[in-house]
């Protein structure tokens, strides 16, 4: 029996390392492997290649080296972000610090937010979410109050890839800023947005950026956070005098070079971004004139290249997973059925769908790696996996 | 995630699908919590003599729905009733924790058809 081709179509959760990543990385495991802080030559030789891979993201986002951080997660980055910026504001003498954030914003941010609410710490905004997926330029403006310390919007949604106006929101707080003593910090959270987005940190006008590694083809476990310089935020990890005293923690060298090249490889592969747009409007295409009863969640018109989230009536989007999956293509859905909570996703009911077109809903994120005969086999399977458990449910 | 025996009756579901004239009707569960279990019986002399299901749910609602059926199909009401979920889950190879509720909706769905079942008789 030959083994059955598996079709990847799950990128926005995490990517493959590109073999030039990995190669870069080989040599800190076992032969590169001292300690950045240590003085020695092999200690030298890892502080170089973290140095080097620092210029490669500041180069990357249009920085200078010195405002790059390396972190652990996005997750990290975004709950240091809230905390540090909260904590300094606090500092200052602002007693009930506020921040504004979209309502289908990454658990990272949203979490944070609310148990410093909860304690009472600060007040918060959550931005609301129009049908087409993007927060409105109108409703920032409104919310923006006296204590608003942080501003933190994704660049790109996690699940129905829509691209907020970042540029935007950006000059607007910039503005606000010119008449302000207490500048109000901009974050965006970019991790899905830096294949395929402008993520010039000058053309956005953000003060801080977040993004990892592993979603732009290299290694876990690793991942930037952009501070510009004169930005008040407080470390969220403390100890030795890692990252210039903001980030305490041993380097994670592998991880850190595996980085680097991968962001230096971004811009050498934009050309393919196209051709993932065409395969990806294939599949929409395709869906829409085989299944009946789907739907395309959120605006085709401002959305990542690769993510199509549609919702198909009368199934459910876990068994909708688990039947693909069996048949070796691997997506991922909005439906409770699949996560830790009971709860349908709250991005999907953010732009308006209800519990049951979000249990019903599915993502295809495509990649590099994804072929045109996959889209064509990705239709064939679905159709008859739709067709199959709307038997089942009899709807 | 899931065991075998989990995949096999998802994959190949059996008594699936709606019953013409059934004896008694049990539904449980609504779309917004993602999970709904349509149980249908034919009961002849106290003996479910024909059981169908109809389920919109994960891979987990529609396997326990499946086995379900297969384990009162012949049985007498009283047998039936006795069947607990763990029972099912158990038939079923174990479930995964998160999905331990799958099995509840579906002895759950059984005693309301054969409830549904009695008040007309």
């Amino acid at each position: 029996m030959t083994m059955k081709k598996e079709i990847y179509l799950d990128h926005a959760a995490t990517t493959p390392v590109d073999s030039a990543v990995y190669r870069k990385m080989q040599p800190y495991f076992s032969v590169k492997y001292g300690n950045p802080s240590s003085i020695h030559k092999l200690g030298d030789q890892s502080r170089q290649a973290i140095e080097k891979a620092r210029q490669q993201v500041a180069d990357f986002l249009g920085c200078s080296a010195k405002e790059i951080y390396f972190i652990g997660s996005t997750s990290e980055s975004d709950n240091w972000v809230i905390v540090g910026a909260i904590e300094k504001a606090r500092l200052q003498g602002i007693k009930k610090p506020h921040v504004i954030t979209s309502a289908f914003e990454h658990k990272a941010i949203l979490e944070p937010i609310r148990v410093l609410e909860k304690k009472g710490l600060i007040e918060s905004t959550l931005l609301p979410i129009n049908k087409d997926g993007l927060v409105e330029i109108k409703d920032l403006e409104k919310s923006i109050k006296k204590n608003t310390v942080l501003v933190s919007v994704m660049y790109a949604n996690s699940e129905i890839g829509t691209v907020q106006p970042i540029k935007e929101i950006g000059q607007i707080i910039g503005r606000v800023n010119d008449k302000r003593k207490d500048p109000i910090i901009f974050h965006t959270d970019a991790v899905q947005a830096v294949n395929y987005l402008n993520c010039d940190v000058n053309y956005l006008n953000a003060n801080c950026l977040s993004f990892s590694a592993h979603k732009i083809y290299g290694p876990k476990g690793i991942g930037v956070l952009y501070i510009r310089e004169g930005t008040l935020l407080s470390p969220l990890i403390r100890g030795g005098g890692h990252e210039r005293n903001m980030r305490a923690g041993t380097e994670n060298v592998p991880g850190i070079v595996g980085l680097g090249e991968a962001v230096s490889l971004v811009n050498k592969k934009k050309k393919d971004n196209e051709r993932i747009k065409k395969l990806r409007n294939k599949l929409i295409t395709g869906i829409m004139k085989d299944i009946p009863g789907s739907q395309l969640n959120g605006s085709l018109e401002y959305r990542l290249p690769n993510n199509a989230n549609i919702s198909f009536s009368g199934v459910e989007g876990e068994g909708i997973l688990i039947d693909l999956s069996e048949q070796g293509i691997y997506v991922s859905t909005g439906s409770a059925c699949a996560s830790h909570s009971l709860k349908p996703s709250h991005v999907l009911t953010s732009i308006g769908l209800s519990d049951e077109q979000a249990h019903a809903s599915i993502r295809f994120t495509l990649g590099r790696q994804t072929k045109s005969a996959d889209i064509d086999q990705t239709l064939k399977v679905l159709t008859k996996t739709i067709n199959r458990l709307r038997k089942i449910s009899g709807k | 995630m899931y065991s075998k025996e989990v995949l096999k009756h998802f994959k190949n579901p059996q008594n699936m699908g709606e019953m013409k004239d059934p004896d008694g009707v049990g539904e449980v569960g609504n779309p917004s919590c993602g999970d709904v279990l349509k149980i249908y019986i034919k009961v002849e002399s106290n003996i479910i003599k024909d059981i169908r299901f109809e389920t919109l749910g994960c891979a987990a609602a529609i396997a326990v729905s499946s086995v379900v059926t297969e384990m009162v199909k012949g049985k007498t009401i009283d047998e039936s009733l006795k069947i607990t979920e763990q029972d099912i889950a158990e038939k079923l190879g174990g479930l995964p924790q998160t999905k331990l509720h799958c099995s509840n909706l579906s002895t759950k769905a059984l005693k309301k058809a054969i409830e549904n079942y009695q008040s007309k008789n």
